[in-house]
């Protein structure tokens, strides 16, 4: 679309939630500075979460947009895409790209994402290996499967066990190889680690903890098995490499820029250079939980950080409300949310549980404030607290009604919730017009 | 008065019958209120999105499907794009956005944009409930 593009005054690198959130904040704010968005995938924005069900049930790539087809002429946002940034010169305020075309910028986002940690193994170059993390792995993955397949996912996360159901739907045989004792162990306890091995077993598949893969087999060049550490081996055509990502820093190593597990940001999100910004999987941001700059690599921090960044790059300054670890699961329909601290790491952390009705209700208090929370089967109420975590509310005087089973807003003292409901007193209010629809103010 | 009203006429508003009897009892996928009363005795009120400024939703929504719309400030759903991942669900600190399972996406409040006055404001009997722009410089944040 840019091809003689040489100036941007926004420059993004990245294509995905951080990029987007960031150049919708930059139009609000600054309607004709140049934008120019970068990224090696060909697409138009999509939603990465939806790799699964481009796998599972072919959910096409328009119905996969995360913007319309318009997006980018409607905001005057230049597009590079299928080209790899290659060099960055912040002395000069420069991109070099793979096509050796230079692009000279002004602000600079950084939303890079991650890459899939593939270890070195014997066999990892085997035809029938796969990561799962873009849209074109999901499609070299469909393209490689036959009938009746046999699968090994090396992981239990997120991505492996997504990739798991997906591929159980599509009628293959699945074996999961989890390192540690249980699955999903980062973002959910025992548990509900537990009714999701139950769950993923009745769906027939077979789940191997405390080990890992230590070599891939295969006849000539293609994938037959794997072995074991312990020397087992389990026969398979092909083997998803889903251990997790890590930040992708190919780029910013090297130029100065501030890096620890990942790129270091400020509250604005800005890096270690005052031109250059970070959001996403590839930077290390405030973790309200932790009360910590960390990884939380997930969508909506994505999203939230861009947005920020986005006004920062633009002149408006905007502090990052600070993320948290994040996630909603209804792997084989089974309902689970989680957000926050899942496992309190030492006994100073107050745990409050119930179990009812088909119910599991985890809050999770460091010094009466909650930190953390786990539902698994009605999940609706979930959200407030997760904002009372955002909010970082001590809860000392309810806590308990947090895990009732007829939870909800009304169980919060007055004052947390009055405010957004009532008419301010003193305010000037005015009938709306019924074609202008505005606000809805409930009272008692 | 915690009367209920309100969830009862938000159904009617849903209903593809537009039939009150259907709408509670024949509809098949069954319409889901978007307005639901909170009771905690003496306590009770009627709930629905409240359509925010910076609405957090909209930005952890993994496909695209919720935006608010820049005019008006509302804050809707494309049925068609959401996928019923309930991210959106755990990002609401009001707990408003419902789970529609029969049809697999969420029910949220929409302020019946299509028909003017919200059903829930309209036939409110006490009219505790009330539809309008506030325009103080009182924030409502």
């Amino acid at each position: 679309m840019a091809d003689n593009l040489t100036e941007a005054k926004y420059l993004i690198i990245g294509n995905s939630a951080g990029g987007i959130g960031a150049a919708e904040a930059i139009r609000e704010v600054d309607e004709h500075g140049s934008i120019a968005i970068v990224s090696d995938e060909p697409y138009p924005v999509y939603s990465r979460p939806l790799i699964s069900e481009h796998l599972a049930e072919g959910c096409s790539l328009e119905r996969m947009l995360y913007r319309p087809a318009d997006f980018y002429e409607r905001n005057r946002i230049s597009t590079i895409l299928g080209q790899k940034a290659v060099s960055l010169d912040l002395a000069e305020h420069t991109l070099k790209l793979e096509s050796k075309s230079t692009i000279s910028w002004q602000k600079l986002l950084l939303t890079t994402g991650g890459l899939p940690i593939v270890p070195p193994m014997k066999g990892i170059d085997r035809e029938g290996v796969f990561t799962f993390t873009r849209l074109d792995d999901a499609r070299a993955i469909n393209q490689y499967l036959g009938g009746a397949e046999r699968a090994v996912v090396i992981g239990g996360g997120l991505i492996g066990v997504s990739v798991t159901e997906a591929l159980v739907k599509r009628g293959a045989t699945v074996t999961i190889v989890e390192m540690k004792d249980r699955v999903l162990n980062t973002i959910l306890d025992e548990e509900v680690s537990a009714l999701e091995d139950t769950a993923l077993r009745q769906a027939g598949v077979d789940i191997i903890t405390g080990h890992v893969v230590s070599e891939i087999n295969g006849g000539g060049k293609r994938v037959h098995g794997v072995t074991l550490d312990d020397g087992s081996k389990i026969p398979c055509r092909m083997v998803i490499i889903a251990i997790g990502v890590r930040p992708r820093l190919e780029l910013v190593n090297g130029t100065g820029i501030k890096v620890n597990r990942g790129i270091v940001v400020d509250r604005h999100m800005t890096t270690s250079h005052p031109d250059a910004y970070a959001c996403g999987d590839v930077a290390e941001a405030y973790d309200i939980p932790y009360g910590e700059c960390r990884l939380t690599p997930i969508w909506p921090n994505a999203y939230i950080g861009g947005r920020t960044a986005g006004f920062n790059m633009a002149g408006r300054p905007t502090e990052y409300p600070g993320g948290m670890a994040m996630n909603s699961m209804k792997y084989f329909g089974l309902n689970v949310v989680s957000a926050g601290m899942v496992v309190p790491p030492d006994e100073s952390y107050e745990v409050i549980t119930s179990n009812k009705n088909g119910t599991y209700r985890k809050v999770i208090l460091k010094n009466g404030v909650a930190v953390g929370l786990i539902f698994a089967g009605d999940i609706e109420q979930a959200g407030i607290i997760r904002g009372l975590v955002q909010n970082q509310i001590n809860v000392s005087e309810f806590k308990q009604s947090l895990v009732a089973d007829d939870f909800g807003l009304a169980f919060l003292p007055g004052k947390l919730w009055r405010p957004e409901l009532e008419v301010p007193a003193g305010a000037v209010v005015s009938p709306v017009a019924a074609e202008e629809p505005e606000e809805v103010i409930a009272g008692e | 008065m915690g009367c209920g009203l309100c969830e009862v006429y938000c159904r009617l508003e849903q209903a593809a019958s537009k039939d009150m009897i259907k709408a509670l009892k024949g509809d098949s996928p069954r319409s889901v209120p978007r307005v639901v009363v909170q009771r905690k005795a003496p306590v009770s009120f009627a709930l629905q999105c409240r359509h925010c400024d910076e609405p957090y939703c909209v930005y952890a929504c993994l496909t695209g499907a919720l935006q608010r719309d820049p005019e008006s400030g509302t804050v809707l759903v494309d049925t068609d794009k959401c996928m019923g991942c309930w991210t959106c669900v755990l990002s609401c600190p009001f707990g408003v956005i419902r789970r529609d399972t029969e049809r697999g996406t969420i029910a949220k409040c929409d302020l019946c944009y299509s028909s003017g006055t919200p059903a829930c404001v309209a036939h409110c009997p006490n009219e505790a409930l009330v539809y309008t722009e506030i325009e103080s410089p009182v924030s409502t944040e």
